[in-house]
């Protein structure tokens, strides 16, 4: 007894107690992490295609993703036997593409050495045999490995000829339709234009009129060239047998990845492995979110963290310079201090709310109005946009960045601010020269805890700008190359879009969780971004004591 | 405090010695710095009394005293740094120059400019010890380079760092010792040439070493500078000073030429206070 109290009294309890807090606590991140890492990045692992029989003569083909005991709550039977999930693919064909099956009803499994895996721009996976090639009318190969071995080098030049088609579809008719946009624009303004009457204004007129036929005359032009090369390209066809016979003719440029997974090697399972994840991170996506890539959305929530930390962190320090520095201490400044605080803990949406009714209704309803009146009634800025969302999320960020900013600001040493004043210096030099620098490790802190609450919000952006498919980045070549009027894509939103609004939810959920990934890697690389130069700053500042 | 005031308020000898000894004029040499029924407030607590004394040109005033007695305070009257404490009023007159330094048609950058200070704790910016010397300069808007490097070199032989830190000026002032930092901010204080430097407790934080240098310097400094040094060490104000004033609860007690004020002090607290009978 009397030893238990000395311990107690040692305090070594305290010291197990608060040590596994902290334990659980990293085990359960550990765990999260864990579990996004295996969900996400297994999915883009190339599994072995098994043909399973079932008794009653039903033939399946594809990947086992899934096996799990059958639950019959009540009956000595529970959880005895099992049940696979089989993704079958060849949606077009069946109608499904999922299947559960009982192992209890196989009859018999085997990994035939020929069947393909078929990535595709439709329809998700195509699983079967290969059996014929054909270009045009002709027949160019028959039989599993001669059209393999046909199909390959088909497989490369399809992606060339699918850039090809995309860069006559973007670049050339997407540029001919910008510029006739631009004509019709203006002469929308000239409509507006209080009328003037004179030549000038017919003139005018007819130049933009064959200004608009020379350019229907290039979009002709170059449409007939995409239609050519869209036939040619789509001449060699490759026919697929399915698990239940039913024959599947897909054309050669509408194959993306094709692979025998039987038949593959350690080193051909790693290219394919490593191709998919690039093309999951450098690519579009495909069949509404649940396949290709999603770099739309990375390159939107990289280019809306920018923004908000470009404009929340000027802002929030210097508001916190005039409170901190140049306020008289005193009630009003309390006040205005809770204030900010409480700011920080207003819930996001309605941060949102206030978004969209003040920035996108009012601010971008106003700009239309002034400067793009010519579009209406399309809006310009006067819908969601990745400036608005920007905004908006600077609006939710900034008590943060404030917070912490005075903080730093009141942690410089006074010795340090008089040693500026005895030289002369005014107050403004002092905070420009000595009390600023000083503080930057703390502001970079206050944007680093910024960026991590900014990046991990969706719910205002979901009314303020962000999309489920923006084809259009918000950066690009067309003057003035940066939109910041656009709508973006955001990998929080696509989580939520591809997880919950998806019609495939078992081809959608692994996207979730390598989504997840994605996002988790962002705001870490972009943190540690921050922490790096933060840590330069403080050794350049070592006195300074945060 | 409030009540040690009070009981030290009544005492006679305090408030006669003010009288009496309220204009030394001190010996010999020009008036750089001239204080007349000084009184300062922090909120409702009264820190200084009545001061009133002259400070000659080119010479070392050593204020000593027991700690909180206001001698730190009255120094940073006369360069202004008591504006930055809220609650404080000051009211009589200082005479910097015969200029007086608390008018409203006074320019406070001028005044700390004419009237360097260096700190109790080495307070070196978190810059390059060239940076940091030249500091007062840039603020000034000098950017000639030949100027700041002349400047700079003309401020750390002045302040008997330039053999030490020649090789590495582009380092920065918070990677020297003690003593070092220290000097480097005397090169910083009398880089921007002032005619009077404050010294507040210069060497409080220094080893015996490090304040023998820097007690070497200020005499050195003294044929060019008016130097008023507060210190703790009587050691140091014998050392060091030409005149010692010594205050006690806010008050002027004495104040005379150093060698007088040791030897033969007039009051008995003065006496009582050097020979350690309190303090």
């Amino acid at each position: 007894m009397q030893s238990w109290r000395d311990t107690v009294r040692r305090g070594d309890p305290l010291i197990w107690f608060t040590g596994s807090a902290l334990g659980i606590s990293l085990l359960m991140i550990a765990g999260m992490i864990l579990l996004i890492l295996v969900n996400g990045l297994g999915f883009f692992w190339p599994r072995p295609l098994e043909r399973v029989t079932l008794s009653d003569g039903t033939v399946l083909q594809g990947e086992v993703v899934n096996r799990e005991a059958i639950p019959k709550p009540g009956t000595p039977e529970h959880l005895q036997h099992h049940r696979i999930q089989m993704k079958t693919g060849n949606r077009d064909v069946t109608g499904v593409d999922f299947r559960w099956v009982e192992e209890a009803e196989i009859a018999s499994r085997e990994r035939p050495a020929d069947l393909v895996f078929v990535e595709r721009r439709e329809y998700g996976a195509l699983i079967g045999r290969l059996t014929q090639l054909v270009r045009g009318e002709e027949v160019v190969a028959t039989g599993s490995t001669a059209t393999w071995a046909a199909l390959q080098p088909l497989i490369d030049r399809a992606a060339r000829d699918r850039d090809a088609i995309r860069r006559i579809e973007r670049d050339e008719l997407g540029g001919i339709n910008y510029r006739i946009e631009r004509e019709r624009l203006a002469l929308r303004r000239l409509d507006l234009r209080p009328a003037t009457g004179g030549a000038g204004d017919a003139a005018s007129r007819a130049a933009i009129d064959a200004r608009v036929a020379a350019l229907q005359a290039q979009y002709q032009e170059a449409e007939a060239r995409l239609t050519a090369l869209v036939e040619q390209a789509g001449a060699t066809r490759v026919t697929v047998e399915a698990a239940g016979g039913e024959t599947k003719d897909i054309a050669t440029v509408d194959i993306f990845r094709a692979y025998p997974a039987n038949e593959l090697s350690w080193a051909g399972r790693l290219g394919v492995y490593a191709s998919r994840i690039w093309e999951f991170v450098s690519g579009e996506p495909r069949e509404s979110n649940t396949e290709g890539g999603i770099f739309p959305a990375i390159f939107g929530t990289v280019m809306m963290v920018m923004l908000m930390s470009i404009l929340a962190v000027p802002f929030g320090v210097i508001t916190a310079l005039y409170l901190r520095e140049y306020a008289r201490q005193g009630l009003l400044v309390r006040t205005v201090r809770i204030a900010v605080n409480n700011l920080a803990g207003v819930p996001s949406i309605v941060f949102g709310v206030f978004g969209l009714g003040f920035f996108v209704y009012l601010v971008g309803g106003s700009i239309d109005r002034v400067f793009f009146a010519e579009r209406l009634p399309t809006p310009t800025f006067g819908t969601g946009g990745i400036l608005w969302a920007s905004l908006t999320l600077g609006l939710l960020t900034i008590p943060v960045v404030i917070v912490a900013a005075e903080e730093a600001l009141a942690a410089v040493p006074r010795s340090m601010r008089e040693a500026s004043l005895a030289t002369g210096a005014t107050k403004f030099q002092t905070i420009l020269r000595v009390v600023l620098p000083a503080a930057a490790p703390g502001i970079l802190t206050g944007l680093i805890l910024a960026m991590a609450r900014g990046a991990g919000e969706v719910a205002p952006l979901m009314i303020t700008g962000v999309v489920k498919l923006a084809p259009d980045l918000p950066l690009d070549g067309y003057a003035p190359f940066v939109h910041l009027e656009r709508k973006f894509m955001h990998l929080g939103f696509h989580i939520y879009d591809v997880g919950f609004q998806s019609p495939n939810v078992e081809a959608a959920k692994p996207m979730v969780y390598a989504t997840s990934i994605l996002l988790l890697a962002i705001v870490v690389l972009l943190n540690l971004t921050a922490i790096v130069v933060r840590n330069r700053l403080r050794r350049k500042y070592q006195a300074s004591a945060f | 405090m409030a009540d040690t005031m009070a009981t030290a308020q009544p005492s006679p000898p305090v408030i006669k010695t003010n009288v009496e000894f309220a204009v030394p004029s001190a010996g010999s040499g020009a008036v750089a710095i001239e204080i007349r029924d000084a009184n300062l407030w922090y909120g409702s607590n009264q820190a200084l009394f009545d001061i009133s004394m002259d400070i000659a040109e080119k010479q070392v005033t050593a204020f000593i005293g027991p700690s909180g007695c206001g001698k730190s305070t009255l120094l940073r009257c006369l360069n202004r740094m008591n504006d930055l404490i809220d609650n404080v009023r000051v009211t009589g007159t200082f005479k910097a120059m015969g200029r007086e330094i608390y008018a409203p048609s006074t320019d406070v950058i001028e005044v700390r400019r004419k009237i360097g200070m260096v700190f109790q704790k080495s307070n070196p910016l978190p810059k390059s010890i060239y940076e940091n010397v030249v500091y007062g300069l840039r603020i000034a808007g000098i950017r000639d380079k030949a100027t700041l490097d002349e400047a700079c070199e003309r401020s750390l032989r002045g302040a008997a760092l330039w053999d030490e830190v020649k090789d590495r000026l582009d380092q920065s002032g918070l990677g020297l010792s003690g003593g070092q930092m220290q000097r480097l901010c005397i090169a910083r204080a009398i880089a921007i040439e002032p005619e009077i430097i404050l010294m507040d407790e210069p060497c409080s934080a220094l080893d015996p070493i490090a304040t023998l240098k820097v007690e070497e310097l200020i005499y050195e400094l003294k044929s060019a500078y008016t130097i008023v040094i507060v210190t703790h060490n009587l050691q140091q104000a014998a050392r060091v000073s030409d005149k010692t004033a010594f205050f006690w609860l806010g008050r002027l007690v004495e104040y005379s030429q150093t060698a007088d004020l040791f030897t033969n002090p007039k009051q008995k607290h003065t006496e009582d206070y050097i020979t350690g009978r309190f303090g």
